[in-house]
């Protein structure tokens, strides 16, 4: 059966021609009965992390945009609308496929929040078109959007799973989303942003990677949550389904990396993300990594844009030993020791 | 009392980390019920960030607490963060913020459950550390 086959089959599949299923019974959330204190932690994090696209000062990226080549912007714009895809589709599908699924009133309320984020997400990408680009151009971008097979392929491969009937595959691939899927878009800022341009899209581009990591973070965590319930068998089941799936999204992530960045030369760099990334993906499921480092070395320029740090001078054990910085004694009483 | 000490959230990272380290380990207790943990050797504490963003609450309020006792602070040698470098300059914060308050060397950070990687050079790294610091007590 190829991929084609399966997407097939699983949509002419009555299972998963339905409409979302909603909660068949709600009761008032109860915020001062908390039965997982992960839904509270969440919360406050997503809250706290909350932002607008407004807030950031895109328009001081306009000369710096200017200085792209043509086939620069025009990769940009693409691969903005890509990001604008998994976006919308997980705050308009995604995100909230899971709340039936939730086990806790609570978690059904961060699940609310993730999908508005996602909303917000897809909106500041906008943000960025109508700071930089013409009507035209922007047009052209989403036009190349709904044309681009393997970008669609792989929204479609998750539709597939957000519309089928296993709850514990959902969170699968929403977390590979989540974790996975946006990073042959989000390095493309971050290589930008590293050779000083668009640092202020990129700046936003931060802002919605801290976000997918806490989601991916606790939609994996909900996924093991729902494993300690499982049979052995059960287990190895969804172990199987996770790393078929990643198999097949990963394939068709370096087509689709190919489809973008062969032009300038940067798919093997962008490869090397992809992997420390999927990597960092099945973590978050309670997985073991599955790429070995050798594939993983991602250019150190990239994720010094992504995390200033990520860099060996903060870690003793790795350095020559003599890099590390002692850190600089801070006057505190004992009795007001407070961070 | 073991020379290694850490705190895991309910989410079980960290703690699943110090299990493929495979050292003796106290894990810092999760709720203020339970009887708070109390130092008697030098250690080395492995914590994860929390937050991220302006670094507020990047440390464990479970850790702060074990660290407002000054003989548990007086009794550590270094730190280990874990976190995530999608948090940006956030990353492994609670690791910096700790050596700075309590004047000890970060000694490492990884991501997440650390990769099998991670665990050797941890593994190696806290081996001779330990061998340092006691040539070091020893002069």
């Amino acid at each position: 059966m190829t991929l084609t086959d399966k997407v097939n089959s699983a949509q002419n599949d009555p299972a998963h021609q339905g409409k979302i299923k909603l909660v068949s019974h709600v009761n008032a959330i109860n915020w001062n009965k908390i039965q997982d204190e992960k839904d509270v932690e969440v919360w406050n994090r997503l809250v706290n992390n909350f932002w607008l696209p407004e807030k950031v000062p895109l328009s001081n990226d306009i000369q710096s945009w200017a200085t792209l080549t043509a086939e620069e912007q025009l990769m940009t714009m693409r691969v903005f609308t890509g990001l604008t895809l998994l976006d919308t589709i997980q705050g308009t599908v995604g995100a909230v496929s899971l709340i039936p699924d939730a086990i806790t009133p609570h978690e059904e309320a961060v699940y609310t929040n993730i999908a508005f984020m996602e909303s917000v997400h897809a909106k500041s990408y906008s943000s960025i078109f109508s700071t930089l680009c013409s009507t035209k151009e922007i047009d052209e971008a989403f036009r190349w959007s709904t044309e681009n097979q393997n970008l669609q392929k792989k929204a479609q491969i998750i539709m597939n799973y957000y519309q089928g009937d296993d709850p514990l595959k959902r969170k699968v691939a929403s977390t590979l989303l989540e974790s996975f899927l946006f990073y042959s878009g989000f390095y493309l800022p971050m290589y930008w942003s590293s050779r000083a341009k668009l640092t202020n899209t990129a700046d936003m581009i931060r802002l919605i990677i801290r976000d997918e990591a806490v989601h991916g973070y606790y939609i994996g965590y909900k996924f093991q949550k729902g494993l300690e319930n499982e049979t052995e068998e059960r287990r190895q089941e969804l172990k199987d389904y996770t790393f078929n799936l990643m198999y097949e999204l990963y394939e068709n992530e370096v087509q689709y990396t190919q489809d973008l960045y062969d032009g300038v030369g940067l798919t093997e760099d962008v490869k090397k993300f992809l992997h420390y990334n999927a990597n960092k993906a099945l973590m978050n499921l309670g997985y073991e990594p599955m790429f070995p480092k050798t594939v993983t070395d991602v250019n150190p320029a990239i994720l010094s844009a992504l995390s200033p740090n990520a860099d060996e001078n903060h870690d003793f054990f790795s350095g020559s030993g003599s890099s590390y910085v002692i850190g600089k004694a801070v006057v505190t009483e004992d009795e007001d020791w407070d961070f | 009392m073991a020379n290694l000490v850490y705190f895991s959230s309910v989410s079980g990272n960290t703690h699943r980390f110090m299990q493929k380290l495979g050292q003796p380990a106290e894990r810092i207790p999760l709720y203020a019920k339970d009887a708070p943990l109390h130092a008697t050797e030098p250690y080395v504490l492995v914590v994860p960030t929390y937050g991220g963003g302006d670094g507020n609450g990047a440390v464990p309020k479970q850790v702060i607490r074990f660290l407002n006792d000054a003989n548990n602070r007086a009794l550590l040698r270094g730190v280990i963060a874990a976190g995530n470098t999608n948090f940006g300059s956030a990353y492994g914060l609670a690791g910096d913020i700790i050596a700075a308050k309590c004047n000890v060397p970060q000694l490492y950070r990884f991501e997440v459950f650390g990769t099998p990687d991670d665990v050797n050079i941890v593994h190696e790294g806290l081996d001779s550390f330990w061998s340092e610091q006691l040539a070091t007590a020893s002069h």
